[in-house]
Formats: C-alpha cells, structure tokens, sequence
C-alpha cells in the first residue's frame, strides 16, 4: 500500500519535470493547447515521449534519441490517429507525405484525441472556446467535468477488506429481530456462565467441609444443584429462541442478497454478460448467497457467542482472583495473534478455491450445452479430461489451503492443554499459599475448560469469516458494477413512436476494436432498410446500437428526434421488435412464449399473432395446442417453427421498430419461404431494420445500406447499386456465384482452389 | 539478418514490401502489381510466432503467405520483420516487480520485453490461461500481456502472480 503512494509521489515529480523541460522550449508568449505523453518507441517498446501542440507549432521529443522536432502549423498539416491491439499511432501529414509519427498505448488515448480536437480546431482557424483548465497539466477539462481525465488516471481502488460489513444494507429492515437476537445472545451465554460459578460454594460449602469431617448440608446442596439445573434449562430456552431468530432473519438477508444481485445483473448490458461466463456467474448468485446466509446465521451467531463469553468470563474471573486470571488470560494474545497471521495466507487459499470451483462450473456450462458437438466428434473423453484436470486443480488448491488449516486446529488445541497446565501450576500453588481456596481453583478450571473451547471454535471463525468475505467480494463485484447503458435521470417522455430513426456521426469502439466510425444515416418511418455487407463489417454491431444493448463511444443516435440515451430504457424497448437468427425459446408453453414480451396478452389475441406469424397452424398440430411444453427438455421444434414463434412474439408486442438479424439464414429455402410470409406480414408499416446474409432475402427492402469496416460505403435501392457496379454489385455476384457454384457440384473443385 | 540461404528450402515468393511517403506499406507481387495499406500478420502470434505469416492486402484478401521467414533474402526478411514490430503489440512479462493489492483492480508493475511499464488488472477473470502454462493478461485499456510460460518465470513474480490465479 505504501509503495503505492511512493509511486504516485514520483509520478507527480516526473510531472512537474516534464512540465519544465515543456516550457522552457517555448518561445515567449507561445501557448500550450493540449499535450500527449506518449509511451511507445517506433518499434512499440516501452519509452516516454512527448507531444506538444501550441498555438504555433506541433513540438515532439522522440522517444528513440530524446530529440525535439518542431513542425510549424502550416495550413497542408494533417493529422490522423489510429489503432491496432492496443497500440495507437498518431500520424501527421503533408499532403500525400507522413512528417512524423508517434506510437502510444490506448491509455493514453483521451489526451490524444484531446489534441487532435484542438489541433483540427487550430487548422480550421476556430478559436478553441475558451474552456477551464486542469491546474496540473494545464490541459483543458472536457465539458461538464471537474477533474482532469488524463492526471486522474484510471482509480485503481480495491475493495476493502471489510467487504462484509457492506452486508448490513441488507441487513438493516432487520434492525428490530437483530436486536432482539443480540439481546437474547447476551441472555443466553450469561445463562451459560452461571454453572462455573456455583462450582465455587459446592466445593468451598460442601464438599471440603464434608472431606474435612463435617456432615452435608442438604438443604445447601438442593440450592446449588437447583440453581444449576435452573441455568441450564433458562440457557436452553433462550438459546433455542435466539437461534431461532438469528437464523430467520439470516435467511431473509440471504434471500434479499439473491434477488438484489440478480436484479442488478438483469439491468447490466450486455457488454458485461459478453465478458462472463455463465457458470460463474451462476455460481455467484447460487452459491456464493447461500455462503454468506450460512455464515450469517451460524459462523456469526458462534462468534458473537464466543466474544461475549470471553469478555463476561474474564470479568467473572477477574472478579473472583486478578492473578490468577492474568495468568489464565495470557496465552489469549499470543493465539489472536496466530489468529491474525494465518488469516491473510488463508484468505487467499479460499479465493482460489472459489475461483477453481467456478472453473469447474464453467467446464460443465461449456459441454452440456454443446453436449451434441462433443458426441459427433466423439471427444467425450477428452472433456472427461478436462474435467478431471479442472478437478486436479482444485485438489491440488485444496490440499496446499489444508495443510496450513489442518495445522492451525492442532496449534490451538495444544495452546489450550499449555494454557490449562498453567493454571493447574499458579493454581496449586496459591492454593498452598493460602491464596485462593480450592473452590475458586475448581470454579476457574471449570471457567478456562470452555473458555479454550470457545478459543478453538472462534479459530475456526477465520476461515468462514474470509470465505464470507471472499463470497461477498465477489457478490459485490456485481452489484457494484454500473451498468454501461445507464438510465436517464430525468427521462424524456414518448407517448407515441412514429419510429424515425437518426444515427449522427456515430462511432462505437468495443475494447480496444474500433467497430464503427463516422455513421450517419436517416430512416424515415415505415421504412424497410436491408444492411449488407462482409462478416464483420459492423451490422450486428449497429443494431445492438439501435437496441441500446450498448451505448454509442461518440455522436448519437435519435428515434424521433429524441436521444435514444434520454429515453427510459423499458419505454424505449417496449418499441422495438427483436427476431434473431437463433430463437431462443424459455422453458414454458408456446403461449407463454408468444406473449413474453406482454404477458397481459388475451388468448385472442396470442392466437391472432400467431395466425399472422404463420405459426397457428403447426401450433394446433402439436399434442397439447397453444399448452405444448418448449425450451429446455420441452417438445423438440424445428428451426423455422421455432422462429415462427418468434415472429409471432414480435408481433404481439406491435412494435414501431422492427429489427431481423439474419431471421432467416439458419433455415433452407422452403422454410425460409414461410417464414418471409409471416415476416411480411410483421414488417407492414414498421420501421425495419434487417440484416441477411442471403442477399436475395432483402428485395423487399425500400433500401440498401452496404457497411464496409464499420462505415457506409454505399446506399440505395437494388437496381440502383446493381447499376453502378459497385461494393453491393460485387457482394451480389460473389454471392451469385457461389450459388451456382453449390449447383453444379462437377465445377465445385476449381471454384474451391481460387 | 546476415545467415546465408538455406538450398533446401524452395524458392520463396518473390516479392518487395516498403513504406511509402505516407507510411503505409507497399506490397510489389511476383506480377509487378503493387497493394498500397497491406499489413504483416502472424497467423499464430501466441503458440508459434515463428510459423506462418501473411501479407493482407487492405481489403482483407490474402496476398501472400510465408510459412515461415526463414528463406526469405536477407532484405526481404528485415522489411517484413520490421513491418511486423510496427504492428504487433503484445508485451510480454518477464518479471513482476509488485502489485497494489491482491483484490482487484489492483496496478501491476512489471517489466516487459518492450521495457518496463504499469497496468491496471480490473479483475480475475481478465487473466486467461492459454493451452499449458501460457498466460494472456488483458490490462483495464484492452492491451494483452503475455506470460508464456508461467513456470519459467522467477520465484516473486511466481509468488504475486499466484494471488491472483
């Protein structure tokens, strides 16, 4: 932790260098608009250079000899950033000749495009509006920001520790039962304390003096004996009612954290589920909720218990004879400090079983749903083997976390019997001192019995504290994390769509991958536009734009002149009708399935879409009608009465905007057929958006819009973009060609060597 | 860059790569056609840098393949490596000097092939475990950092790495 603030105090110091070197190369009066600090050399090695743009001249130090260069800003000046991998470059241009290029890493990306604002500002001969400026770098701050992007870099802040202390959130509608718990926690190991204490008079009352000579006092015993009996049947209830409780409102807590978290994944976008795997997140919400809520209502409650005990056992002991209980008390620092030596190493040990185990879950949601593909290729062994290595891991994870745990228990055991030994030492010797009576000898070796017990229990509590802990992290990685299409504050209202959509000079970057750049592109209502273009050329891409499954880098877009990010994102999806290339159908009835996105829907009007969707039919065939069990383990449908269902989900909902991703390449011609019937009758008077790679599928289409690296190259009609024998033309007649090319199987060899 | 030609192995394409005043490479086919923008690739850049490499002319199509640089003439061989360490990025870490903590997202630093630098980790699951012991570290900026062989590197950097695996 230390280090860490030992390295940003040298940064700073660099900082201020940097600053120095800056200004004392400018003339006198020149300005500094904006500054790169570049950290790639030519050959991309880790080197810092510098670029500088003034009011007069774009100055450089070269990360290979340490050089400056000056290039005057001339009006020819060009210059253009991009990027590959994570290695940008920033190149400057005169006329057709590169001058001068610069290689950083994408970190350093927003001070780059930042001077390159300023410096096509510059060139158009635009003032740059005079904006606020970071007091350290003298950059100006973007609009609408305190702080400075490029001196805050990334807040690399690790959650704390003390992750389940975030629990109480959850905790806190619970506030009455909990207190109620605590109390009757307090009540019942109180209870537990008061047998000791009546050893003390039965052996000092009774039973010496009877050793002694002297006759039972009956009556006396029947008092102790009573008392005894009473404090036990008193612990017994109030126990029983405090774990009650505990555990009642533990379960809630748990239950509260589970709905919580998936609540919270349900909002994420789905930028977020594309970096996931499925079974760790499952197991996340699965196990990881139930850990806790175990944790809660046992491993706490235990040591709560535990604490309260060996504070209220000193008291007693310390009451009784301070000598004597300092030297029961002593050994107590000596194992909490063994308690908090292990306890880091054994964090992480638990961390890597949890991380190992969702490895295992991970193995297991890879094959079963591929299960099909496993049995072609005949590979079950080797996904046994997988398995099994995945397995080996987590033992061998497991046995390294064991061998220090197993360890820890016998250490403490042993420091228990040392600890006893002690007592027996001081004890017997002021009992002969005439110290202490044999009774409060008794009464502490009674006391210590249970107070080591409760030491060894409360070791164990390390171990559940920090898988707690670790589960909490993890659960909480979750919720913290924000969702990357965020809700409106103030949301713009849409009472009735027309469905015009507006893409402005859009750009999307997704990782360190620019997949569109510079879009623009107007669809007016009701019309049906068919995007083509290459395998990664960026359509399935503006479509999750459209649907806001992810949020737009720059520009935006804007469904009847309303910014689709001011819009509540439920209002603005109710709008739009999805139909993928791979329907996926849930675990339920097809009517069910039909009205999932309206599930207020009447059976008339279920049957009504599916009647359009050409599904009803096919539908009224099955054995149980409209009731026929799909999804997993549900009656087997094929691909295109499968997406007929969809289709028919699509209508339902009446969408003003109607998206088709490929609604038709997982299916053969005829299929396909039916399934254009019912899509004609889906797209009448939308707004339509569809993507197909069979060209021919897009006729219909009022126009064309050929995407090529994430821009449009072209747009128009069919016989328009036939005629001028352009991208789309050579897309059609490679298309055409491999079409004749499946026809006649004899040529195919020839087509296939090209 | 000076080794002499190896008989064996068959002649390889002939054909010219440079930069032109614009910095974009140039690529001069057997047929004396030039491709103005193509890019040097590796075809496997993790498991066998060595094998493979393609010439991609700007409209993705494939203008030629190497199998390996070994035949090339001394000249050719310099043009295409240098194409492809203006284009590759992927450092490769050879020792961990220290993290910020062990919970993520935690500052790495570390020294690279290509010198030293620092990165942010923003979480576990950014570390991904290639075939055997090769590691693939994707930074909060998307740059992948490579650990190829995680036996191979020394004790600390073992030991720090193995909080987070």
């Amino acid at each position: 932790m230390n280090k860490k603030q030992l390295l940003s105090g040298a940064s700073g110091q660099a900082h201020a260098a940097r600053h120095d070197a800056m200004q004392s190369r400018l003339a006198p009066g020149e300005a500094i608009l904006a500054w790169l600090e570049t950290d790639l050399d030519a050959r991309l090695a880790f080197r810092p250079g510098l670029v500088v743009l003034t009011d007069r001249r774009l100055l450089a130090r070269s990360p290979d000899d340490g050089q400056w260069h000056d290039w005057a800003c001339a009006p020819g000046l060009r210059l253009s950033l991009h990027d590959h991998a994570g290695a940008a470059a920033l190149e400057l241009h005169d006329g057709p000749a590169r001058l001068a290029a610069w290689r950083f890493t994408l970190a350093r990306n927003p001070a780059a495009l930042r001077l390159l604002a300023k410096f096509d500002a510059r060139q158009a001969g635009r003032q740059a509006a005079h904006a606020p400026a970071c007091p350290d770098c003298h950059l100006p701050l973007p609009a609408g920001q305190a702080d400075c992007p490029a001196c805050a870099q990334a807040p690399a802040q690790p959650p704390s520790t003390w992750a389940l202390l975030r629990l109480w959130r959850f905790a806190r509608p619970y506030r009455g039962p909990l207190l109620a718990g605590f109390v009757l926690t307090l009540l019942a190991t109180a209870a537990t304390l008061v047998p000791p204490y009546l050893t003390m008079p039965l052996m000092d009352n009774v039973l010496i003096p009877f050793q002694n000579g002297a006759p039972i006092d009956y009556a006396l015993v029947r008092l102790y004996l009573g008392g005894l009996l009473a404090s036990a049947a008193l612990a017994w209830g109030l126990g029983w009612a405090r774990t009650y409780i505990l555990a009642w409102v533990s379960e809630r807590i748990g239950a509260d954290l589970r709905t919580t978290t998936y609540e919270h994944l349900q909002q994420l976008s789905l930028q977020y589920f594309g970096g996931k795997r499925t079974g760790d997140l499952m197991s996340r919400i699965g196990s990881e909720t139930d850990r806790i809520c175990i944790f809660l209502s046992l491993h706490l409650l235990d040591f709560a218990t535990d604490v309260l005990m060996i504070a209220m056992t000193a008291a007693i002991l310390v009451s009784i004879n301070p000598w004597l209980a300092l030297v029961t008390l002593a050994p107590l620092p000596f194992i909490v400090w063994m308690i908090h030596a292990v306890r880091d190493r054994l964090r992480h040990g638990f961390e890597k079983v949890d991380r190992i185990w969702a490895e295992i879950t991970n193995v297991l949601a890879d094959t079963i749903p591929g299960i099909r593909v496993v049995k072609a290729f005949a590979q079950e062994k080797r996904e046994v083997q997988r398995f099994r290595a995945a397995n080996n891991r987590n033992l061998e994870v497991n046995d390294r976390v064991n061998s220090l745990w197993s360890l820890f228990s016998p250490t403490v055991t042993l420091l228990t019997e040392i600890g006893l030994l002690v007592v027996w030492v001081f004890g017997i010797w002021q009992v002969a001192n005439k110290q202490i009576t044999v009774g409060v000898l008794a009464a502490f070796l009674a006391y210590i019995g249970r107070f080591y017990t409760r030491l060894d229990s409360m070791s164990r509590i390390v171990s559940v504290t920090q898988k707690a802990a670790a589960g909490a992290k993890r659960i909480f990685d979750i919720l913290d994390h924000i969702s990357s299409v965020p809700e409106p504050e103030a949301p713009a209202r849409l009472e009735r769509m027309a469905g015009r959509i507006e893409l402005r000079d859009v750009a999307f970057r997704y990782g360190n991958r620019s997949v569109i750049r510079g879009l623009d592109l107007a669809i007016a209502p009701g019309e049906m536009i068919g995007l083509v273009g290459h395998s990664g050329s960026g359509k399935s891409t503006l479509i999750n734009l459209i649907c806001r499954f992810y949020d737009v880098s720059e520009g935006a877009i804007l469904v009847d002149g309303v910014d689709i990010r001011a819009l509540r994102i439920a209002d603005y999806r109710r709008n739009i009708g999805l139909v993928l290339q791979e329907p996926f159908l849930f675990f339920g009835t097809i009517a069910e399935n039909i009205a999932y996105g309206r599930p207020q829907a009447s059976r008339a009007e279920i049957v009504a879409a599916a009647r359009a969707a050409h599904a009803h039919e096919f539908i009224l065939r099955l054995p149980h009608g409209y009731d026929s069990l799909v999804g997993e383990r549900g009656q087997a449908l094929s691909g295109g009465e499968r997406q007929r269902i969809s289709i028919a989900r699509a209508l339902l909902i009446d969408p003003r905007i109607l998206i088709l991703d490929e609604a038709t390449s997982s299916v053969d011609t005829t299929t396909e057929k039916e399934i254009q019937n019912a899509l004609d009758n889906l797209v009448r008077g939308r707004t339509t958006i569809a993507i197909a790679h069979r060209l021919s599928t897009l006729r219909r289409a009022d126009r064309l819009v050929v995407l090529d690296h994430g821009s449009i190259v072209e747009q128009g009609p069919h016989e328009a973009l036939m005629a001028r024998q352009g991208a789309y033309y050579r897309l059609y007649q490679a298309q055409a060609r491999t079409a004749d090319a499946d026809l006649r199987d004899d040529d195919d060899d020839e087509d296939a060597d090209d | 860059m000076t080794e002499p030609r190896e008989p064996a192995v068959p002649a390889p394409p002939a054909f010219d790569l440079r930069a032109n005043a614009q910095g974009q490479l140039v690529y001069v086919g057997a047929d004396g056609q030039a491709h103005e923008g193509v890019q040097v690739v590796r075809a496997f850049p993790i498991s066998d840098p060595a094998q493979g490499i393609s010439i991609v002319g700007a409209d993705g199509r494939e203008l030629a393949w190497l199998d390996t640089l070994a035949g090339l003439p001394p000249a050719t061989r310099q043009q295409v490596e240098e194409a492809l360490a203006g284009r590759e990025f992927m450092p490769e870490i050879q020792h961990i000097d220290g993290v910020s903590s062990f919970a993520t997202p935690s500052v790495w630093d570390v020294r690279t092939e290509r010198g030293p630098t620092s990165f942010t980790l923003k979480g576990e699951e950014d570390i991904r475990r290639l075939a055997g012991q090769t590691l693939l570290i994707a930074d909060s900026h998307g740059i992948h950092y490579l650990v190829r062989d995680v036996t191979a590197l020394d004790r600390h950097s073992r030991r720090l790495l193995d909080n987070f695996l």
